[in-house]
């Protein structure tokens, strides 16, 4: 139920409030441009140069660079944006899923159908 | 003058959107979630709905952290939708109302909703998905849209206490518009999922079906969560249960459950689905 003052912080939980959209904000910008086909392979021509012209911070880039979720979203990336991103490579929701809770794909699949019965 | 004939809610992923592009409606993974619908749609066949409100959250296509309304409502000839990002073909446009639009606009920011208006909309899986669930074939419908975007992206988002009472103030909008017109509420997303995180692909079924049951007879029950509450209960995207109490609300206070559905896995999510009529 409702609760008073700073509620008690979800573990393995990023709450994306103004905080994390300041702090993600060129990291997640560019991503949203991923939405045009022409961005996604600009990106993929040159990342280097990409990351330049939307101004993403050492800690993005080197997110980017690891391709590594958990990074990107200490470094304010918003999952909506950053699916986009993952799209460019063919990763879906259960890839990153495995990739953030360090599980393999298989693995990971098995822990969403065991959560049905 | 208008009625609202009744609600449906339906989860949103965008991997079924896929799935109906290749036709995967008997395989064994998405047999159990696609079989939920054919009640659905023999459903609409028989009241034949002339608008569908759409009631989703934009996943970063129309919107971007720049400008972040908490509502928007489309009022538009048509909506487009277009890639966000995987590269699928987009579906041909859905023809809006801007009629209607208007006339909910009005009567919304008279009962104190400051909506977004939004004469330009794109409109991304959250909407196309339960459209291509419930419309199989567009050539055959006639149904107009109007998409009410809520705020799911970024922090702080509408409570659920707040999502309720705007429905039912667009319960009200829809029927002073002097015009007999049908219209049916979709509520979409949910029910319990988390994409990001060490907690990804955390999924609550207990309360997921505990939902399934409130929200017919006792919403007011859900609208006592607060949004952290529900980011714990059904993980970050289970959030999305806001905009299926969008829909309750805009029903009567009493309502008759038509059919309902749930299944665990589809992608990371516990898909639901409810179809209720207004109490006659």
């Amino acid at each position: 139920m409702a609760t008073a003052g700073k509620p008690e912080p979800i573990p393995g939980t990023t709450i994306f409030d103004g905080t994390m959209a300041m702090r993600g904000y060129a990291l997640n910008k560019m991503c949203y441009s991923f939405n045009e086909a022409a961005n996604r392979e600009a990106f993929l021509a040159d990342e280097e140069a990409y990351c330049t012209k939307y101004g993403l911070n050492d800690e993005q880039r080197a997110a980017i660079k690891a391709r590594n979720v958990l990074q990107l979203i200490a470094a304010g990336g918003n999952i909506y944006y950053l699916a986009k991103f993952a799209g460019i490579f063919g990763l879906n929701v259960q890839d990153v899923g495995a990739q953030q809770t360090g599980m393999t794909v298989e693995d990971f699949k098995a822990k969403l159908v065991a959560a049905g019965k | 003058m208008a009625c609202i004939v009744g609600g449906i809610s339906t989860s949103h992923i965008p991997a079924i959107g896929n799935a109906i592009a290749r036709e995967m409606f008997e395989d064994p993974y998405w047999k159990p979630f696609f079989d939920g619908y054919p009640p659905v749609r023999a459903w609409l066949d028989e009241v034949k709905p002339d608008v569908a409100i759409v009631v989703y959250n934009d996943h970063g296509l129309n919107f971007f952290l720049d400008k972040m309304p908490t509502f928007s409502v489309g009022a538009a000839f048509e909506y487009q939708n277009k890639d966000e990002g995987w590269g699928l073909k987009p579906l041909p446009p859905f023809p809006g109302d801007p009629e209607l639009s208007w006339h909910i606009i009005e009567s919304l920011v008279a009962e104190e909703f400051d909506i977004c208006t939004c004469q330009e909309m794109a409109v991304d899986h959250g909407f196309t998905v339960p459209m291509s669930l419930l419309w199989q074939d567009r050539a055959q419908t006639a149904v107009k849209t109007i998409p009410l975007v809520v705020n799911t992206v970024q922090h702080p988002l509408p409570t659920p206490a707040r999502c309720f009472k705007l429905g039912q103030a667009l319960g009200r909008a829809v029927e002073s518009y002097d015009k007999d017109l049908k219209v049916v509420v979709l509520g979409t997303g949910g029910l319990s999922h988390q994409l990001d995180g060490e907690r990804a692909g955390f999924i609550n079924k207990n309360f997921d079906l505990m939902c399934l049951e409130k929200i017919v007879d006792e919403p007011e029950a859900l609208t006592k969560y607060s949004i952290h509450d529900l980011v714990r209960l059904a993980g970050a995207q289970g959030a999305e249960l806001i905009l299926w109490l969008v829909m309750r609300g805009a029903l009567g206070g009493k309502v008759s459950k038509v059919h309902s559905n749930y299944h665990i896995p589809i992608s990371n999510t516990g898909a639901g689905l409810l179809v209720l009529e207004n109490a006659a």
